[in-house]
Protein backbone atom coordinates (compact mmCIF):
# COMPACT_ATOMS: atom_id res chain seq x y z
CA UNK A 1 0.00 0.00 0.00
CA UNK A 2 1.54 3.53 -1.03
CA UNK A 3 1.65 6.44 1.20
CA UNK A 4 -0.87 8.97 0.58
CA UNK A 5 0.49 12.14 0.96
CA UNK A 6 -1.05 15.54 0.52
CA UNK A 7 0.48 19.11 -0.29
CA UNK A 8 -1.90 21.81 0.89
CA UNK A 9 -1.97 25.11 2.51
CA UNK A 10 -5.35 26.65 1.78
CA UNK A 11 -3.80 29.74 0.77
CA UNK A 12 -3.12 30.24 -3.03
CA UNK A 13 0.60 31.19 -4.58
CA UNK A 14 2.62 29.98 -1.83
CA UNK A 15 3.83 27.01 -3.64
CA UNK A 16 1.94 24.03 -3.44
CA UNK A 17 2.36 22.97 -6.79
CA UNK A 18 6.27 23.67 -7.26
CA UNK A 19 6.40 22.17 -3.51
CA UNK A 20 4.13 18.31 -5.32
CA UNK A 21 6.92 18.85 -8.43
CA UNK A 22 9.78 18.90 -5.77
CA UNK A 23 9.07 15.97 -3.51
CA UNK A 24 7.43 14.23 -5.95
CA UNK A 25 10.38 14.19 -8.43
CA UNK A 26 13.26 13.86 -5.44
CA UNK A 27 11.14 10.80 -4.01
CA UNK A 28 11.33 9.40 -7.81
CA UNK A 29 14.96 10.13 -7.65
CA UNK A 30 15.77 8.40 -4.54
CA UNK A 31 14.29 4.96 -5.85
CA UNK A 32 10.57 5.29 -4.63
CA UNK A 33 7.79 4.76 -7.35
CA UNK A 34 5.91 7.73 -7.11
CA UNK A 35 2.84 9.46 -8.68
CA UNK A 36 1.94 13.24 -8.48
CA UNK A 37 -1.96 13.91 -8.67
CA UNK A 38 -3.21 17.50 -9.64
CA UNK A 39 -6.55 18.00 -8.24
CA UNK A 40 -7.09 21.68 -9.25
CA UNK A 41 -9.74 20.56 -11.73
CA UNK A 42 -10.37 23.86 -14.25
CA UNK A 43 -6.96 25.21 -13.43
CA UNK A 44 -4.54 22.79 -13.46
CA UNK A 45 -0.56 23.22 -13.75
CA UNK A 46 1.33 20.60 -11.94
CA UNK A 47 1.36 19.25 -16.47
CA UNK A 48 3.48 22.76 -16.65
CA UNK A 49 5.60 22.77 -13.78
CA UNK A 50 6.75 18.89 -14.86
CA UNK A 51 7.02 19.84 -18.40
CA UNK A 52 4.89 17.29 -19.60
CA UNK A 53 1.81 19.79 -20.69
CA UNK A 54 1.92 18.34 -24.11
CA UNK A 55 1.37 15.00 -23.37
CA UNK A 56 -2.09 15.36 -21.65
CA UNK A 57 -4.57 12.93 -23.19
CA UNK A 58 -6.48 11.65 -20.96
CA UNK A 59 -6.96 13.43 -16.99
CA UNK A 60 -8.36 12.16 -13.74
CA UNK A 61 -11.80 13.20 -14.41
CA UNK A 62 -11.74 11.04 -17.56
CA UNK A 63 -10.39 8.03 -15.24
CA UNK A 64 -13.28 8.87 -12.55
CA UNK A 65 -15.70 8.88 -15.59
CA UNK A 66 -14.50 5.60 -17.12
CA UNK A 67 -13.59 7.62 -20.06
CA UNK A 68 -10.14 6.10 -19.91
CA UNK A 69 -8.24 3.82 -17.39
CA UNK A 70 -5.37 4.52 -15.41
CA UNK A 71 -2.84 3.80 -17.34
CA UNK A 72 -3.86 5.03 -20.32
CA UNK A 73 -4.15 8.60 -18.18
CA UNK A 74 -1.08 8.39 -16.20
CA UNK A 75 2.04 10.65 -17.93
CA UNK A 76 5.17 8.88 -17.26
CA UNK A 77 8.20 11.30 -16.86
CA UNK A 78 10.85 11.53 -18.91
CA UNK A 79 13.53 12.41 -17.25
CA UNK A 80 12.74 9.64 -14.32
CA UNK A 81 11.63 5.78 -14.28
CA UNK A 82 10.19 5.87 -11.67
CA UNK A 83 7.51 9.19 -11.93
CA UNK A 84 4.22 9.71 -13.09
CA UNK A 85 2.00 12.57 -13.17
CA UNK A 86 -2.22 12.23 -13.54
CA UNK A 87 -3.08 15.32 -14.98
CA UNK A 88 -6.41 17.42 -13.56
CA UNK A 89 -9.09 18.27 -15.83
CA UNK A 90 -9.54 21.55 -17.49
CA UNK A 91 -13.70 21.03 -17.12
CA UNK A 92 -15.77 23.70 -15.72
CA UNK A 93 -18.18 21.43 -13.49
CA UNK A 94 -17.56 22.03 -10.36
CA UNK A 95 -19.04 18.48 -9.50
CA UNK A 96 -16.28 16.72 -11.87
CA UNK A 97 -14.76 14.60 -8.78
CA UNK A 98 -16.44 13.15 -6.12
CA UNK A 99 -15.43 11.32 -2.78
CA UNK A 100 -16.25 7.56 -4.19
CA UNK A 101 -14.46 8.59 -8.01
CA UNK A 102 -11.56 10.36 -6.08
CA UNK A 103 -11.51 6.93 -3.91
CA UNK A 104 -11.70 4.60 -6.59
CA UNK A 105 -8.87 6.08 -8.74
CA UNK A 106 -6.36 6.90 -5.25
CA UNK A 107 -7.26 3.11 -4.12
CA UNK A 108 -6.19 1.87 -7.59
CA UNK A 109 -2.86 4.28 -7.51
CA UNK A 110 -1.69 2.97 -3.90
CA UNK A 111 -1.78 -0.59 -5.32
CA UNK A 112 1.06 0.05 -7.92
CA UNK A 113 2.32 2.75 -6.41
CA UNK A 114 4.76 3.92 -2.79
CA UNK A 115 3.56 7.26 -3.19
CA UNK A 116 0.99 9.20 -4.34
CA UNK A 117 1.32 13.27 -4.02
CA UNK A 118 -1.96 14.98 -4.09
CA UNK A 119 -1.37 18.75 -4.80
CA UNK A 120 -4.19 20.13 -3.99
CA UNK A 121 -5.98 23.54 -4.86
CA UNK A 122 -6.28 26.76 -2.73
CA UNK A 123 -9.54 27.75 -0.92
CA UNK A 124 -11.42 24.88 0.95
CA UNK A 125 -14.14 23.93 -1.66
CA UNK A 126 -14.62 20.17 -2.77
CA UNK A 127 -10.76 19.98 -4.76
CA UNK A 128 -9.04 21.04 -1.61
CA UNK A 129 -11.57 18.70 1.01
CA UNK A 130 -10.92 15.64 -1.55
CA UNK A 131 -6.88 16.29 -2.10
CA UNK A 132 -6.65 15.69 1.60
CA UNK A 133 -9.59 13.22 2.45
CA UNK A 134 -7.63 10.55 1.54
CA UNK A 135 -4.17 11.15 3.12
CA UNK A 136 -2.03 9.95 5.36
CA UNK A 137 0.68 12.31 6.00
CA UNK A 138 0.09 15.89 5.34
CA UNK A 139 2.44 18.83 3.71
CA UNK A 140 1.18 22.32 4.98
CA UNK A 141 3.19 24.96 2.64
CA UNK A 142 3.31 28.29 4.33
CA UNK A 143 4.85 31.72 3.88
CA UNK A 144 5.90 33.88 6.70
CA UNK A 145 3.18 36.47 5.78
CA UNK A 146 0.21 36.91 8.45
CA UNK A 147 -2.44 35.62 5.85
CA UNK A 148 -0.71 32.23 4.81
CA UNK A 149 0.25 31.42 8.51
CA UNK A 150 -3.71 32.28 9.27
CA UNK A 151 -5.47 30.29 5.80
CA UNK A 152 -2.64 27.15 7.09
CA UNK A 153 -3.77 26.64 10.52
CA UNK A 154 -7.62 26.86 9.18
CA UNK A 155 -5.97 23.39 6.86
CA UNK A 156 -4.52 22.01 9.92
CA UNK A 157 -8.20 22.60 11.85
CA UNK A 158 -9.72 20.49 8.90
CA UNK A 159 -7.33 17.89 8.24
CA UNK A 160 -8.23 17.19 11.88
CA UNK A 161 -11.98 17.48 11.66
CA UNK A 162 -12.97 16.74 8.03
CA UNK A 163 -10.19 13.91 6.81
CA UNK A 164 -11.35 9.83 6.51
CA UNK A 165 -9.26 9.40 9.05
CA UNK A 166 -10.53 11.54 11.60
CA UNK A 167 -14.50 10.00 10.14
CA UNK A 168 -13.26 6.88 10.70
CA UNK A 169 -11.16 7.25 14.19
CA UNK A 170 -8.02 6.03 12.58
CA UNK A 171 -4.61 7.53 13.91
CA UNK A 172 -4.94 11.01 12.88
CA UNK A 173 -2.92 12.49 9.86
CA UNK A 174 0.93 13.59 10.36
CA UNK A 175 0.85 16.99 9.68
CA UNK A 176 4.52 18.57 8.59
CA UNK A 177 5.66 22.18 7.87
CA UNK A 178 7.07 23.60 4.47
CA UNK A 179 8.04 27.67 4.88
CA UNK A 180 8.63 28.61 1.41
CA UNK A 181 9.97 31.62 0.14
CA UNK A 182 11.89 32.38 3.26
CA UNK A 183 14.26 35.57 3.65
CA UNK A 184 16.53 35.37 6.20
CA UNK A 185 17.80 38.87 5.87
CA UNK A 186 14.47 39.82 6.15
CA UNK A 187 14.24 37.94 9.08
CA UNK A 188 17.15 39.44 10.66
CA UNK A 189 16.25 43.08 9.50
CA UNK A 190 12.81 42.09 11.82
CA UNK A 191 10.51 42.72 8.39
CA UNK A 192 9.52 38.56 8.01
CA UNK A 193 7.88 36.18 10.42
CA UNK A 194 11.16 34.04 11.58
CA UNK A 195 10.55 29.81 11.28
CA UNK A 196 10.61 29.96 15.04
CA UNK A 197 7.66 32.26 15.22
CA UNK A 198 5.57 30.64 12.63
CA UNK A 199 6.54 26.88 14.22
CA UNK A 200 5.51 28.28 17.66
CA UNK A 201 1.84 29.58 16.06
CA UNK A 202 1.31 26.66 13.87
CA UNK A 203 2.53 23.96 16.19
CA UNK A 204 3.58 21.56 14.13
CA UNK A 205 6.68 19.79 12.95
CA UNK A 206 9.34 21.24 10.55
CA UNK A 207 9.63 19.67 7.62
CA UNK A 208 11.65 21.95 5.52
CA UNK A 209 12.55 25.60 4.67
CA UNK A 210 12.66 26.68 1.29
CA UNK A 211 14.59 30.15 0.99
CA UNK A 212 13.15 32.65 -1.34
CA UNK A 213 14.78 31.87 -4.71
CA UNK A 214 15.47 32.92 -8.33
CA UNK A 215 15.40 29.43 -9.13
CA UNK A 216 11.88 28.27 -8.74
CA UNK A 217 11.13 30.98 -11.23
CA UNK A 218 14.11 29.47 -13.74
CA UNK A 219 12.63 25.95 -13.19
CA UNK A 220 9.33 26.15 -13.86
CA UNK A 221 9.87 28.65 -16.70
CA UNK A 222 11.82 25.51 -18.22
CA UNK A 223 9.39 23.04 -16.66
CA UNK A 224 11.72 20.96 -15.09
CA UNK A 225 11.14 20.57 -10.75
CA UNK A 226 12.61 22.58 -9.24
CA UNK A 227 14.68 20.38 -7.17
CA UNK A 228 16.44 18.81 -10.35
CA UNK A 229 18.72 21.88 -10.11
CA UNK A 230 20.93 20.59 -8.02
CA UNK A 231 23.27 24.11 -7.68
CA UNK A 232 20.45 26.06 -6.32
CA UNK A 233 19.69 26.55 -2.96
CA UNK A 234 16.26 26.22 -3.25
CA UNK A 235 16.78 22.61 -4.71
CA UNK A 236 19.17 21.76 -2.38
CA UNK A 237 16.52 22.38 0.57
CA UNK A 238 13.59 20.39 -0.84
CA UNK A 239 16.35 17.91 -1.27
CA UNK A 240 16.91 18.01 2.14
CA UNK A 241 13.46 18.14 2.94
CA UNK A 242 12.44 15.19 0.79
CA UNK A 243 15.43 13.08 3.22
CA UNK A 244 13.23 14.03 6.19
CA UNK A 245 10.30 12.77 5.05
CA UNK A 246 11.82 9.17 4.34
CA UNK A 247 12.94 9.78 7.93
CA UNK A 248 16.66 11.03 7.46
CA UNK A 249 17.37 13.31 10.29
CA UNK A 250 19.56 15.97 8.10
CA UNK A 251 20.13 19.61 9.55
CA UNK A 252 18.31 22.83 8.48
CA UNK A 253 20.23 24.71 6.17
CA UNK A 254 19.71 28.43 4.17
CA UNK A 255 18.79 30.05 7.78
CA UNK A 256 20.85 32.01 8.41
CA UNK A 257 21.82 35.21 5.91
CA UNK A 258 24.48 34.17 3.82
CA UNK A 259 27.48 35.86 4.39
CA UNK A 260 29.17 37.48 0.79
CA UNK A 261 32.91 36.90 0.06
CA UNK A 262 35.08 40.08 -1.00
CA UNK A 263 34.73 39.43 -4.37
CA UNK A 264 30.94 38.90 -4.11
CA UNK A 265 30.77 42.86 -2.58
CA UNK A 266 33.17 43.85 -5.24
CA UNK A 267 31.26 42.68 -8.72
CA UNK A 268 28.19 42.42 -6.92
CA UNK A 269 27.21 38.58 -7.58
CA UNK A 270 23.70 37.43 -6.70
CA UNK B 1 19.16 61.34 21.99
CA UNK B 2 20.20 60.55 25.48
CA UNK B 3 21.33 56.98 27.03
CA UNK B 4 17.86 55.72 27.87
CA UNK B 5 16.35 56.20 24.47
CA UNK B 6 19.04 54.42 23.22
CA UNK B 7 17.89 51.24 24.95
CA UNK B 8 14.34 51.88 24.46
CA UNK B 9 15.02 51.86 20.80
CA UNK B 10 16.40 48.23 20.86
CA UNK B 11 12.85 46.77 22.41
CA UNK B 12 11.44 48.60 20.12
CA UNK B 13 8.48 46.72 18.09
CA UNK B 14 9.70 45.33 14.70
CA UNK B 15 7.75 44.60 11.56
CA UNK B 16 7.57 40.59 12.28
CA UNK B 17 6.90 40.50 16.04
CA UNK B 18 3.51 42.61 15.69
CA UNK B 19 2.34 40.04 12.81
CA UNK B 20 3.56 37.46 15.25
CA UNK B 21 1.35 38.95 18.24
CA UNK B 22 -1.25 39.30 15.82
CA UNK B 23 -1.57 36.10 14.43
CA UNK B 24 -1.18 34.25 18.04
CA UNK B 25 -4.74 36.23 19.24
CA UNK B 26 -6.43 35.20 15.80
CA UNK B 27 -5.00 32.00 15.53
CA UNK B 28 -6.00 31.11 19.54
CA UNK B 29 -9.61 33.07 18.82
CA UNK B 30 -10.27 30.89 15.70
CA UNK B 31 -8.74 27.70 17.27
CA UNK B 32 -11.40 28.06 20.05
CA UNK B 33 -14.48 28.32 18.33
CA UNK B 34 -13.13 25.78 16.17
CA UNK B 35 -13.70 23.47 18.94
CA UNK B 36 -17.17 24.42 19.49
CA UNK B 37 -20.16 21.85 18.26
CA UNK B 38 -21.49 23.53 14.99
CA UNK B 39 -25.48 23.85 17.21
CA UNK B 40 -24.19 26.58 19.27
CA UNK B 41 -25.74 29.47 17.15
CA UNK B 42 -28.66 27.54 16.47
CA UNK B 43 -29.07 27.43 20.46
CA UNK B 44 -28.20 30.81 20.99
CA UNK B 45 -31.03 31.62 18.79
CA UNK B 46 -33.31 29.57 20.19
CA UNK B 47 -32.93 30.46 23.46
CA UNK B 48 -33.41 33.91 22.79
CA UNK B 49 -36.17 33.42 21.16
CA UNK B 50 -37.36 31.64 24.12
CA UNK B 51 -36.64 34.43 26.23
CA UNK B 52 -38.10 36.67 24.26
CA UNK B 53 -41.53 35.70 24.66
CA UNK B 54 -41.03 36.23 28.31
CA UNK B 55 -39.18 39.61 28.67
CA UNK B 56 -37.82 41.78 25.67
CA UNK B 57 -33.53 41.33 25.53
CA UNK B 58 -31.45 41.62 22.36
CA UNK B 59 -29.49 39.11 20.53
CA UNK B 60 -26.69 39.86 22.16
CA UNK B 61 -27.79 39.82 26.07
CA UNK B 62 -27.73 35.87 25.72
CA UNK B 63 -24.20 34.17 25.55
CA UNK B 64 -23.36 31.18 25.14
CA UNK B 65 -19.84 29.45 25.79
CA UNK B 66 -18.65 25.64 25.84
CA UNK B 67 -15.92 25.25 28.22
CA UNK B 68 -14.10 21.80 28.33
CA UNK B 69 -12.23 21.06 31.36
CA UNK B 70 -10.80 17.00 31.02
CA UNK B 71 -13.93 14.40 30.75
CA UNK B 72 -16.57 16.91 31.28
CA UNK B 73 -17.69 20.15 29.19
CA UNK B 74 -19.84 22.65 30.82
CA UNK B 75 -21.84 25.20 28.93
CA UNK B 76 -22.32 28.73 30.27
CA UNK B 77 -25.25 30.88 29.86
CA UNK B 78 -25.11 33.84 30.72
CA UNK B 79 -28.52 36.04 30.15
CA UNK B 80 -28.21 39.61 31.17
CA UNK B 81 -31.95 40.80 31.42
CA UNK B 82 -32.89 44.42 31.49
CA UNK B 83 -33.11 47.02 33.90
CA UNK B 84 -37.08 47.16 35.08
Amino acid sequence: MAKILVVTSGKGGVGKTTTSAAIGTGLALRGHKTVIVDFDVGLRNLDLIMGCERRVVYDFVNVINNEATLTQALIKDKRLENLYVLAASQTRDKDALTKEGVGKVIDELSQNFEYVICDSPAGIETGAHLAMYFADEAIVVTNPEVSSVRDSDRMLGLLASKSRRAEQGLEPIKERLLLTRYNPERVTKGEMLGVEDVEEILAINLLGVIPESQAVLKASNQGVPVILDEQSDAGQAYGDAVDRLLGKDVPHRFLDVQKKGLMQRLFGAR
Amino acid sequence: MNIFDFFRERKKETPASIAKERLSIIVAHERGQRSQPDYLPALQKELVEVIRKYVNIDQDQVQVALENQGSCSILELNITLPDR
